[in-house]
């Protein structure tokens, strides 16, 4: 017997625009049109068919409102939960449940930030912390050197190791036309990259681009009205341990533990089932903590893991097969991209980069420093 | 219509904890529920949810738990470390070990509480920063006389 949220919606349409380099000019919210508009269209519908609305935003401190006034509708349930980049991979619970519980009938999660053609580096309305302060740690790659730094310290991970998660991005950017960094590169051109805060060079840190993204979901009931093949929600999780570094309880594991095991239990499966992997990545420590937390490798061998190009491009477990926020996008909270990057492996649509015969996915979206987990599981129709 | 429990009452929890810096004295907050003493200042023990708050003096020891070093431009200052410490009581906090290269501040080495004041627009701050153990530091006042 499933869990009662297993399979109750799909995604109908995914859409993405301005990745990389927006043209000229284009604002956060034109980013966002641009992409919702091609989700709708892939799903055969409107802005006037859209009743719910998913959205956080870099720039909008009220992003809900900001966004349905631009779009011109007047949703009947809207939510704008911030739990940084995460908050996109949670819209998928929050749309399945709204949408289960009648409170609206066409959901659409979107983004869209126009970061990099307009202050040219991360844009956040994150405030900052009043212990933290002081002592002016980079915000918020040092926070993630810290993790890193403890988990070298721990289990030994090195640097090599770190730069192959770099690697392997690279490697899938290559076979996604919309990717933004194209050029080969090597562990060794990462090592010798320029120091941000030890251990993470520039290299080990995600872009810097503009871009937006847009996913529609359905309840189940309508998935005969949609060309696209239906990809169900099978289960999705959200779960925090701290919002500072210094709080988090112990550097080298995160909450991914718990949104993994119980987006898992919803979804009635486990680390083996899953075909395709969407890891949010802005930074290269960050695959190897969630590959150990979400099962796929015991705690602290998450380096060796993904040596030797495992994770890469002909390697046993396909993870980042759009290029991740290190080598596709990453304009300011990636959220949504792993979603949508795992919706077209499974519906068959990467290309080159299509990963064969997969019907289960992993999206996990990652907010803060460490801060804030979120699983979801996705599936074709044949896992119903 | 009464409470079951009154508010907090007295100063908030990050101007005592600035007022003790002020006088020399580097306390935290310790819940009498729990025992656990706890950073960075609140109302309440994030362990138990206790009320009870007493503010106790602390060794000012502690363990580097990790450490980073911002490559910060010469032009600009330089280099500068980042570290997070994990206090002999229990709590961990972010600070800087001074007094040693940047980057040749070690995970596990033991480091010792000084108290330093800074300048601000909005008036003085007064921080904890760390130097190693083995310096041979002081400058908490107390520092070793806290309670239990």
């Amino acid at each position: 017997m499933g869990h009662s949220l297993r399979g109750t919606a799909a995604i109908v349409g995914v859409g993405h625009a301005g990745m990389g380099e927006a043209a000229g000019g284009r604002n956060a919210l034109d980013i966002l049109g641009d992409s919702a508009r091609v989700a709708l269209a892939e799903a055969g519908l409107t802005i006037r068919d859209v009743d719910g609305l998913f959205t956080g935003s870099s720039f909008h401190f009220m992003p809900t409102l900001s966004t349905a006034e631009y779009l011109g509708i007047q949703p009947s349930y809207f939510d704008g939960s911030m739990i940084g980049g995460a908050s996109f991979v949670n819209y998928l619970s929050s749309a399945a449940l709204a949408l289960e519980a009648g409170l609206c009938n066409v959901a659409l999660i979107c983004y869209g930030s126009n970061q990099r053609t307009s202050v040219g580096g991360l844009a956040t309305m994150s405030e900052q912390q009043p212990y933290e302060v002081p002592y002016a740690p980079r915000y918020p790659i040092s926070s993630y050197a810290l993790a890193t730094a403890r988990h070298m310290y721990e289990y030994g991970t090195t640097r090599e190791q770190l730069a192959e998660v770099a690697v392997a991005a690279r490697r899938w950017a290559q076979l996604n036309p919309d990717a933004f960094e194209q050029a080969d590169t090597s562990v060794e051109e990462v090592l010798a990259s320029r120091m941000i805060s030890d251990p993470l060079t520039v290299r080990d840190c995600c872009l810097v681009t503009d871009g937006g993204g847009a996913i529609v979901m359905v309840r189940a009931e309508r998935v005969d009205d949609f060309e696209k093949p239906p990809i169900y929600l099978l289960g999705g999780s959200s779960a925090t341990r701290h919002r500072q570094i210094t709080s988090m309880p112990d550097l080298t594991e995160t909450a991914a533990v718990e949104s993994g095991q119980r987006a898992y239990e919803i979804a009635g499966v486990g680390p083996k089932d899953v075909d395709v992997l969407g890891l949010y990545d802005a930074f290269t420590i960050n695959p190897i903590l969630f590959l150990e937390d979400l099962g796929f490798c015991a705690k602290g061998e998450g380096g060796a893991f993904v040596a030797e190009g495992r994770i890469a491009p002909g390697g046993e477990l396909p993870v980042n097969t759009n290029g991740g926020g290190l080598s596709c996008c990453h304009p300011g909270m990636y959220g949504i991209f792993p979603v949508i990057e795992v919706v077209r492996q499974l519906r068959g649509e990467a290309g080159e980069r299509q990963v064969n015969g997969a019907d289960i996915g992993l999206a996990h979206g990652n907010g803060g420093v460490l801060s804030a987990q979120v699983t979801a599981i996705l599936g074709t129709a044949a896992t119903l | 219509m009464q409470s079951a429990v009154d508010t907090f009452q007295g100063d908030g929890p990050d101007r005592e904890f600035q007022n003790y810096l002020g006088r020399g004295e580097f306390r935290l907050q310790q819940c009498q529920a729990c025992n656990e003493t706890i950073f960075y200042p609140r109302v309440l023990c994030p362990h138990c949810g206790g009320f009870d708050l007493q503010w106790r003096l602390v060794s000012g020891e502690g363990v580097v738990y990790s450490t980073t070093v911002v490559r910060r431009r010469e032009e600009k200052g330089g280099p500068y470390n980042v570290a997070i410490i994990e206090l002999a009581e229990g709590p961990r906090m972010m600070s800087r070990v001074e007094g040693i290269a940047a980057d040749k501040v070690n995970i596990g080495s033991a480091v010792k509480a000084r108290i330093a004041t800074e300048s601000q627009p909005q008036g003085e701050r007064h921080i904890v920063l760390f130097d190693l153990a083995e310096a041979g530091s002081s400058g908490v006042a107390n520092a070793g006389g806290g309670a239990g």
